[in-house]
């Protein structure tokens, strides 16, 4: 079953109570902030414990992702250093604008891997937060085999592209945003790894949350970054598949099996064709239904 | 001829056999004192000191009190300062429960004024200084229904309960609330006053706002009261809230509420006319905002809510989710407010709502209960009195007595309270024994009694996360580490009265 990201959850490295427990409200993957949620003050003391969060615990089934500083400051390096030797299964880079930078850091990473004899461990993301970045993304998005998705950062975006961030209340919300996500969802498409969307940070305003999680489902994002645990329900709830969809896979897959059974490549359901790219969608609606609770994998069968 | 005077020699005859004098009609004179002014020429109103004075009270005799303006309660340190000028010694002081704001009885009892206490909860300095053990007579701690039963057996006989009330008439008419332009205060339910008006030898009630006779809805009656104490205040009602009454935006106390909503949801009880009972954390609170969804989305409706009151209970009865509600304790003004108003939200008695011993105590009819804890152990014996760091910082209340009655209780409870974990393997005080408690909902999954296995069943079946209790416990210590031992001293400071009279744990004194 492919892993899902629906959502992923930011939690500042410098908070040891919130990194403790930050598993138990259920995001697919957990995001330790080492960029910008820490002072300058406080960077070291922010790596030490989040690479002693990865060793010690027990995450369970969670995505653990360590969003470092960017590599020309002069944290970025120790960052990748502590955190792949702690065993993180991803690290986010900020403000990425170009493939060599992405190239830079897998470059990093294979120095620390190799040390510990576990090349090819640590994936990448990489956060699109420019212009420049926006219009790179597909190069962004296949400089590395690591790579396995790519973000949009909104905020310093907009500032980048001299606009301001819409609210709920506008009639024109979220279009300032609209050709960053655009790129980037399918740029991740071409390079087929996974999209994910800005956080909402308006905690007050779940309504206009939920709107945005509707629009960037409907885009083709596969989740959403969040800052709170109060906006995992929401978000799960809107990428849950709905039942119609959920039987519709059901029928596919169980043709799909059949037809391997016969050894006939090319299928039909329902008097329409069935080829790879539905099987795919179908697999993905199943695979939501069970992380969801919907349904189970016996259900399946 | 059959006149009276014919009767005389008859009704003298009468009289004699009976022991009893003969009717002298000269001796009767008519009052024409208008009776509006009479009323208030009462002599049961009296001041504070001729109160103390005539109601007999001697040295080594024992106080009551209620705690029903929590925080904001001005009596017990107003009277107790006054029986200190008054020169009184050796009293033994039984409170509903005492709280921060009865700091100052550290220096009456250092200065022999008081020296035992009876009650429920301890809090603040004073349960600090208690701990360290300032009395040479152990604290004696009993839950509420427990304390009810032991007025009224005799076992806690009280010589002179000191009441405060929101309302008086000159009669002794007391209520919790005023419905006079006059109005200084409001605390709801007397419910815990109640036993100590009833069974004390002598009950004074002190109260900011003198009514005209007859003050209706009086939750206490003239007959049980010998004097009124008006005084210019006997609490501040803006303090009775337990804490928050917004929705908790808590992450962790959303998710606990979330899980124990499910619980009760999917227990078996969660039908039409059932009962149930929330605390008033934060966790607790909460639950009753996720239970209220799934009463509306399902169609439930219940019969009764019991206990501490909140604005949110008052909110689920308003709506018709909850047809009654028994406040033995008004938890905000909301909820105070609402048993002025509101005939269907009625004032009980501590014996009423949860004594052991007396079968209508509406403990026994309760179906649901959801209370937190500082610690729950392996066995499921809780703890709500003594912190892990051996100092006494809680109360009993209805703990024991809810766990016990209901058909179902639900422990609330965090794995982790910061660096201190709530799931261990022994209680540092036993107040609730594991036999008693059925389900521990925590963040890191829900542990249900092996007494219960249908709810287990029950449970697994909605697919809820069940975890063996031990594991719990064991993925604490992984987290913290095993905590240093307590540095306990061998002199008993606290006696835990099980409800059923006995004597189920002590306290001991805290070392530095």
């Amino acid at each position: 079953m492919q892993r899902l990201r629906r959502t992923m959850m930011f939690v500042p490295g410098n908070n040891p109570g919130m990194m403790a427990d930050a598993h138990i409200y259920g995001p697919d993957s957990i995001m330790l902030d080492l960029e910008d949620s820490v002072t300058m003050a406080e960077k070291d003391a922010a790596r030490l414990l989040v690479h002693n969060a990865l060793k010690t615990i027990d995450y369970g089934n969670t995505e653990m992702v360590v969003r470092i500083n960017p590599l020309s400051t002069p944290y970025g390096k120790k960052d990748v250093e502590a955190v792949v030797k702690a065993g993180v299964h991803v690290i986010r880079m900020p403000k990425t604008e170009t493939a060599e930078e992405v190239v830079e850091l897998e470059q990093e990473i294979i120095k620390v891997e190799t040390e510990l004899g576990c090349v090819g461990r640590t994936q990448i993301m990489a956060a699109i937060e420019s212009t420049l970045g926006a219009l790179n993304a597909y190069a962004i998005a296949t400089a590395s085999k690591r790579m396995m998705g790519i973000a949009l950062g909104a905020e310093d975006y907009c500032a980048n592209l001299k606009a301001q961030r819409t609210t709920g209340d506008s009639p024109f919300f979220g279009m300032e945003l609209q050709m960053a996500r655009q790129c980037i969802v399918t740029a991740a498409r071409a390079a087929g790894i996974d999209a994910l969307d800005t956080v909402f940070s308006n905690l007050n305003d779940m309504d206009t949350f939920r709107r945005e999680v509707e629009m960037i489902k409907a885009m083709g994002f596969d989740g959403k970054s969040i800052i709170n645990p109060r906006q995992i329900e929401v978000v799960n709830e809107i990428f849950a598949p709905k039942e119609k969809e959920i039987e519709k896979a059901k029928t596919i897959l169980a043709a799909i099996k059949e037809a391997e059974k016969r050894g006939s490549g090319v299928i039909a359901v329902n008097g329409k064709m069935v080829d790879r790219p539905v099987v795919i969608r179908a697999q993905r609606t199943i695979d939501l239904a069970i992380a969801s609770g919907i349904m189970t994998k016996e259900d399946l069968a | 001829m059959n006149s009276i005077k014919d009767r005389a020699a008859q009704i003298a005859e009468v009289a004699k056999q009976m022991n009893k004098a003969v009717y002298n009609d000269s001796t009767v004179k008519k009052d024409p004192t208008p009776r509006f002014e009479l009323q208030h020429k009462c002599n049961k109103v009296v001041t504070l000191e001729e109160a103390i004075k005539k109601s007999g009270l001697k040295d080594g005799m024992t106080i009551s009190f209620h705690h029903h303006f929590r925080g904001g309660d001005k009596v017990i340190n107003m009277v107790v300062a006054k029986l200190a000028e008054m020169g009184f010694k050796n009293l033994t002081l039984a409170s509903s429960s005492l709280i921060d704001v009865h700091e100052p009885l550290i220096e009456h009892i250092k200065n022999g004024v008081i020296t035992q206490l009876h009650t429920s909860g301890l809090r603040g300095a004073l349960a600090t200084e208690v701990s360290h053990g300032l009395m040479e007579k152990p604290v004696i701690f009993r839950s509420h229904g427990s304390r009810g039963y032991a007025i009224k057996s005799g076992e806690l006989h009280i010589d002179v309960a000191f009441l405060g009330a929101s309302s008086c008439d000159p009669m002794g008419n007391a209520a919790g609330f005023s419905t006079s332009e006059n109005a200084k205060s409001i605390c709801g339910s007397l419910g815990y006053a109640l036993p100590d008006a009833k069974y004390a030898d002598h009950t004074i009630i002190l109260t900011d706002d003198l009514v005209n006779y007859p003050n209706q809805h009086n939750a206490i009656s003239e007959a049980d009261v010998e004097f009124v104490v008006v005084v210019d205040s006997v609490g501040d009602s803006s303090k009775i809230s337990s804490g928050a009454i917004r929705d908790t935006k808590n992450p962790r106390d959303i998710l606990l509420a979330k899980q124990a909503a499910k619980v009760v949801m999917n227990s078996g009880y969660f039908e039409n006319g059932f009962s149930m009972q929330t605390g008033s954390g934060g966790a607790s609170l909460a639950v009753t905002k996720y239970l209220r969804q799934g009463m509306i989305d399902k169609g439930i409706k219940a019969s009764f809510a019991l206990g501490g009151i909140t604005s949110h209970m008052v909110k689920l009865h308003q709506e018709g989710l909850i047809g009654r509600l028994i406040d033995v304790q008004s938890f905000d003004k909301v909820a105070a407010e609402s048993l002025m108003n509101d005939p269907l939200h009625k004032c009980v008695s501590a014996n009423e709502y949860a004594a052991m011993l007396e079968p209508g105590s509406a403990t026994h009819f309760l179906d649901v209960v959801i209370l937190s804890a500082l610690e729950v152990d392996v066995n499921f014996n809780v703890n709500v009195l003594v912190g892990s760091d051996g100092i006494i910082r809680g109360a009993i209340g209805g703990h024991p007595d809810t766990a016990q009655d209901s058909a179902l209780s639900v422990i609330v409870c965090p794995l982790l309270r910061g660096r201190i974990p709530c799931v261990v393997d022994e209680v540092t005080t036993l107040i609730t024994p594991g036999s008693n408690v059925d389900v521990v909902v925590t963040e890191y999954g829900i542990a249900v009694n092996p007494n219960r296995p249908e709810i287990k069943e029950r449970l697994e079946a909605a697919g809820l996360n069940i975890v063996d209790i031990h594991d719990l416990a064991a993925k604490a210590r992984s987290i913290i580490g095993d905590p240093a031992p307590l540095p306990f001293g061998d002199k008993v400071v606290g006696v835990v009265m099980n409800r059923d009279g006995s004597v189920q744990d002590v306290i001991k004194n805290i070392v530095g």
